[in-house]
């Protein structure tokens, strides 16, 4: 299937290794990405806050170069860039939109009528290449790495233009680092904002958003936040000094995008993935793995040393008392 | 605060325009306040979304275009996603910023400014400049400290391009926005 | 023939946009019509009279009344010429309220279809032929589906009223819903204690007979004559030994067996009898966490049971069970909250349905009555009740209200500061619904007294945060965005129709809603029928409710019963089909599309012909619109009628 790839404008900005680690990750898995010739600017937030036939347009253009290039479907790593061309092409449908869209194109407007549809590039992975096919691949898995997922607000929402996983529980960033080899810790923040755009123009805004968002992941115990956004990423890691959070004293918190911990798994060459260009120094959370391994291997020592069978796992005893699983008193299942 | 008289203070015209535009039943929001319990900017915001939907329901058009939340909302769609009647209150505060634009209003003005920096760089280029809309945000406002504690840590990754990138069709971008505009005057 | 026509004004209904007079006077021109008259309101008394004074005056033999829907009068007119010496079927009715008058405002376009309408039921009168009802026996037993509160009156009214109940319940104990309540609003009676004596009542009562951990398996047969199967659940235990002395229950060494009763806030073992008063007290094997039955090894309550009741190899029985009536009394079932992600969607072992709550509450619970939080333990301090979490949310198509969640939130708002006394308790509601005999002042009592914190605004999302939650709403008097860090949630779900609600309904052969509830016959007039004759409902199958309103509609149903009982023989309706031999063929066709089973085979004279069953025909005509000879007819509904009244509107 022929894939159209739209970088989005950040992409050749602030989140170049974004950008850099998924061309790399897709060379690995054998995605053949063809960039939208001479691709525009989505408008993003400015541009759908400002005029949605605007906004429809700026967007079209895209859709109807992937078109042409004779591409299906298109994949962007960009939630904002995806949500702006799912939304145009979800309108499009409506034939007063698509004409007030038509005038503001040079196309004519009948190219609108049918215009391939929209993915992330994370949807991309998990379901054309499957996490089986991922799993398989892995030559350096993340072991020991803590990870707390964070999908950002509008990549799975709306529902009805998104149509991907869940919008308050997503899980797909979350299977994916686990059959990287990675612990993912539960986190309750998936999908809250960070603050978006809103760095330069209200910072305190994002200082307090993202702030939550960082000591949440911390005291999950996580070792690094993995996102899918560059705007979320930015915020995370640029501004992380920025950030208000309960904690005082320093966060040093590494943001990875999930692209480049997925090309490391893979073995692809760090200078692909622009580990460099994060600015919290993403070591620190694979020196965080390596103690938590070796605290672990410590921990099998001295109990094996001491006699007590205290890895034996519960479960191998209680296969004789009933369904285990119902057994837990959890509340929450009903 | 004065007694607000409903039949006086109701823009029939408005609530139809809100309506229509965002294609949304206002009538069917029964003031749960699910919206304003999810939305991660309250905090900031002068009226909740919740207030503004009922402000809606009531017709008070000045009231709710020269609010400062319809420019504080991230759009991140977490009251879209809650709401119990169905109702995307995301993009009614998207047609209420649309309206308040066509008006010339704009009670936040970093942020509207913000916004329009960025809409001229990809006017101008096709593509985001970043430092150029930060060049243009500091011009406009005046705020030239904004950020500058985040120069000694990005100049050294190599991200930032101290030139626009610009595309072939970058005239086609122009023609868009200069469309968009003789609509609007029409 | 010589027939009357007589056109109603209803008042204004039809009078104000149709020409009442006028149609009168155009229907006395119609063939055979003798009488024609308007008249002010055709169902009244003196209505009435003048129909019947009209047919002795002028010696008619049948009657066309022009007025509202015949599912409205039609019975009341027939009864009318019935009282005037005619045959009821003698008698056609023409709508001209709901299909004219209330349907468009032009005077002249409605008085001329109210004239055609006139005309073509004439024109069908002139083909009728009198019809004559049969009438046969009626088997004085009823069916109780459901053993909750709703069907434990309904049983115990029709026994006392010295009728012979069936009474099937799916779970091994009678006590539904209201057996696994704690305490009951607005009195906090304790709820086994009111309900315990009336289920004991329906174990000892002599015209009752309980089949416990049965369902129905199928139903034939009509009103008076219906013949049910009831498939009764192997138990593994012998009811007939087992004295529910729960030895076996203290021996069983499978302690991890998934709990029903308590909600599965506990465990339980495999074998178990679900709570002290439970009737019958009887033992039930979990096949699912049994060793015996997982593993093929154990046996530990056969060899300790006293009486020797347990039976390994036991199956299902069909039992067939003849009933006269049925009540569906099958309650409802409580809203799947693991759909609401942002309150955990299940994973926060902490945040509990009301029903959950309900057992920790109960003494008889897996907790015996301490209120402890189910992941470790703790006793909580602060607890935040969420009202409305799957009603009045079209978001998850749950748009009704369930009605007794506001009342149940308050009960168990009150009863946290009865077990907790220095704990805060705040409920998240976005109205109060509080419309029965105290309510309101119980609610108001919990805000006053209890100090519960009311709080009027939506819960947005549940956040885990160490060991408490944080539960973030909104106050909309306030106008303010707020959290509280919860020890426990309980979430106030709401009510769904019953599990496996529309295969019953299918059996017996009645409508339900989209949510599953079962229609009855009038939303206002006729609470406890069904248009299937001879099938009642009572309490939440038929819509959530209150226990209150399930007892009344549990004798309400049984009064129906005890009313269809009470005239020994029941009347066929003659409006059924019927099959002319000379021109049937024998070929079968309408036997297979009968939806009811009411055509069976004959030998006549050599020949096979098709023959109606009087008693189990519907009178649904799809036999008629299937025989390829036009051999078989609904009667008043024959082909030469309908086609009458076709020709009256197309030739005239």
């Amino acid at each position: 299937m022929n894939l159209a790839y739209y970088p989005g404008c950040s992409g050749l900005g602030t989140s170049r290794e974004y950008e850099r680690s998924t061309r790399a990750v897709c060379a690995a898995l054998g995605v053949a990405l063809k960039e939208i010739p001479d691709w525009s600017c989505c408008g993003s937030t400015p541009a759908h806050a400002l005029d949605h036939t605007l906004s429809g347009a700026l967007s079209a253009r895209n859709l109807v170069g992937a078109a042409r290039a004779g591409c299906e479907a298109v994949a962007t790593p960009c939630p904002s860039c995806l949500s702006n061309l799912k939304t145009a092409r979800h309108r499009m449908a409506d034939d007063g939109f698509r004409a007030a869209v038509g005038r503001l194109l040079d196309e004519p407007a009948d190219a609108l009528a049918t215009l391939p549809d929209v993915h992330s590039m994370l949807e991309m992975l998990v379901t054309r290449v499957g996490l089986d096919a991922i799993r398989a691949k892995v030559r350096r898995p993340l072991a020991g790495l803590r990870v707390a997922p964070y999908y950002g607000c509008i990549m799975t929402r709306p529902t009805d233009v998104m149509r991907f996983d869940d919008p308050e529980n997503p899980t797909s960033m979350d299977d994916l680092l686990t059959a990287l080899g990675a612990e993912v810790v539960p986190y309750p923040y998936k999908v809250e904002c960070c603050g978006a755009s809103y760095g330069v123009a209200r910072n305190d805004i994002v200082a307090r958003l993202s702030g939550r968002l960082l000591g949440a992941a911390r005291d999950a115990g996580a070792h690094a936040v993995v996102v899918a956004c560059p705007l979320c990423q930015m915020n995370l890691d640029l501004r992380q000094p920025q950030v208000t959070w309960p904690g005082g004293h320093a966060m040093d918190m590494p943001v990875f995008y999930f692209t480049q911990l997925l090309g490391r798994a893979l073995g692809v060459p760090e200078s692909e993935l622009g580990l460099e260009q994060l600015c919290v120094d993403p070591a620190i959370a694979f020196r965080r793995a390596e103690q938590a391994l070796a605290a672990r291997e410590a921990e099998k020592a001295a109990a094996v040393r001491s006699g007590k069978a205290t890895t034996v796992r519960a479960s191998a005893a209680a296969g004789q008392d009933g369904p285990d699983e119902a057994g837990r008193a959890e509340g929450g299942r009903a | 605060m004065d007694v607000t008289n409903l039949e006086t203070a109701r823009d029939e015209s408005f609530i139809h325009a809100v309506m229509e535009e965002s294609g949304q039943d206002l009538s069917h929001c029964y003031q749960c306040g699910n919206c304003t319990a999810g939305c991660p900017c309250g905090f900031a915001y002068d009226i909740q979304v919740s207030q503004i939907m009922r402000n809606l329901q009531a017709g008070r058009k000045e009231k709710v275009l020269n609010s400062r939340s319809i420019w504080l909302c991230l759009s991140c769609s977490s009251c879209t996603t809650r709401c119990p009647n169905n109702i995307d209150v995301a993009r009614v505060m998207d047609v209420l910023r649309h309206m308040a634009r066509r008006e010339g209003r704009g009670a936040e003005r970093c942020v509207t400014t913000f916004w329009d920096a960025f809409l001229a760089s990809v006017r101008k280029h096709g593509r985001v400049y970043e430092l150029g809309v930060v060049a243009n945000y500091v011009a406009r406002t005046g705020r030239v400290l904004t950020d500058i504690d985040l120069l000694p840590r990005i100049a050294p990754k190599g991200k930032l391009s101290p030139l626009p990138h610009g595309i072939r069709g970058r005239d086609e971008i122009a023609r868009i926005f200069q469309r968009f505009e003789e609509e609007r005057t029409r | 023939m010589r027939i009357g026509v007589f056109v109603c004004h209803c008042g204004s209904n039809i009078g104000g946009t149709v020409d009442v007079p006028g149609v009168a006077e155009v229907a006395r021109a119609y063939p055979d019509v003798v009488f024609a008259s308007d008249t002010m309101y055709a169902c009244s008394e003196p209505g009435q009279a003048a129909i019947v004074d009209a047919i002795r005056e002028h010696a008619l033999d049948g009657v066309v009344v022009a007025s509202c829907t015949p599912r409205m009068h039609e019975p009341t007119f027939r009864r009318t010429v019935e009282r005037a010496g005619l045959n009821r079927y003698m008698f056609e009715m023409a709508n001209i309220r709901e299909h004219v008058s209330w349907i468009g405002k032009d005077r002249e376009a409605n008085s001329n279809k109210a004239a055609e309408l006139v005309r073509m039921a004439v024109e069908k009168l002139r083909l009728n032929a009198p019809l004559y009802p049969k009438s046969f026996d009626v088997t004085k037993r009823v069916l109780v589906i459901g053993g909750g509160v709703a069907g434990i009156q309904a049983a115990l009214d029709c026994a006392d009223g010295g009728v012979e109940v069936v009474l099937v319940e799916r779970e091994s104990t009678i006590g539904g819903k209201m057996a696994k309540l704690d305490k009951t609003f607005p009195t906090v009676d304790c709820s086994s204690c009111i309900l315990g004596p009336k289920m004991v009542d329906v174990a000892q009562h002599p015209n009752i007979r309980l089949y416990a951990h049965a369902e129905v398996e199928s139903i034939s047969g009509y009103v008076g004559n219906f013949t049910v199967n009831i498939r009764r659940k192997a138990t593994y235990v012998d009811w007939d030994l087992c004295t529910g002395c729960g030895l076996c229950m203290e021996k069983c060494p499978s302690r991890k067996s998934p709990d029903a009763f308590n909600e599965h806030v506990g465990v339980t073992t495999a074998i178990n009898i679900p709570f002290p008063q439970a009737i019958p007290k009887k033992a039930i094997i979990d096949p699912t966490a049994c060793r015996q039955f997982v593993k093929g090894k154990c046996g530990v309550c056969a060899k300790m049971c006293p009486t020797g009741a347990i039976r390994y190899d036991m199956e299902d029985e069909i039992v067939v069970e003849d009933v006269g009536a049925i009540v569906t009394a099958t309650g409802y079932d409580l809203f799947d909250h693991t759909r609401y992600a942002e309150y955990g969607g299940g994973r926060y072992p902490d945040v509990i349905t009301s029903l959950q709550y309900e057992r920790l509450l109960s003494a008889s619970g897996p907790t015996g009555g301490h209120v402890r939080r189910p992941s470790d333990g703790r006793e909580p301090k602060t607890v935040v009740f969420i009202q409305c979490v799957g009603s009045r949310d079209r978001s998850v198509d749950r748009p009704y209200c369930s009605g007794f969640c506001c009342m149940y939130t308050a009960k168990q708002a009150v009863l946290t500061k009865d077990h907790i006394p220095d704990s805060r308790s705040y409920v998240f509601y976005m109205d109060i619904r509080a419309p029965g005999k105290m309510y309101e002042e119980f609610t108001r009592r919990a805000m006053e007294e209890y100090g519960v914190q009311y709080v009027r605004g939506r819960v947005s999302m549940i956040v885990p945060q160490g060991d408490t939650y944080l539960v973030r709403g909104v106050d909309t008097l306030m106008g303010e965005q707020v959290e509280v860090p919860a020890d426990l949630v309980v979430l106030a779900v709401g009510a769904e129709s019953s599990r496996g609600a529309p295969q019953l309904a299918e059996k017996l052969r009645i409508s339900y809603d989209n949510y599953g509830f079962f229609m009855e016959s009038h939303c206002k007039l006729r609470p406890v029928e069904t248009n299937t004759a001879g099938v009642y409902l009572a309490g939440s199958c038929q819509g959530p409710k209150d226990i209150p309103s399930s007892v009344a509609q549990g004798s309400a149903a049984a009064s129906k019963v005890l009313g269809l009982f009470a005239r020994g023989k029941l009347e066929s309706d003659p409006q059924i089909s019927q099959v002319d031999v000379r021109r049937c063929i024998g070929c079968g066709k309408c036997i297979t599309t009968c939806p009811y089973g009411a055509i069976e085979w004959m030998e006549l004279r050599g020949e096979t012909k098709a023959r109606v069953i009087e008693t189990v025909c519907q009178g649904c005509g799809i036999c008629t619109v299937t025989c390829p000879q036009g051999a078989i007819q609904l009667q008043h509904f024959t082909d030469n009628q309908i086609l009458a009244e076709v020709n009256a509107l197309c030739l005239s």
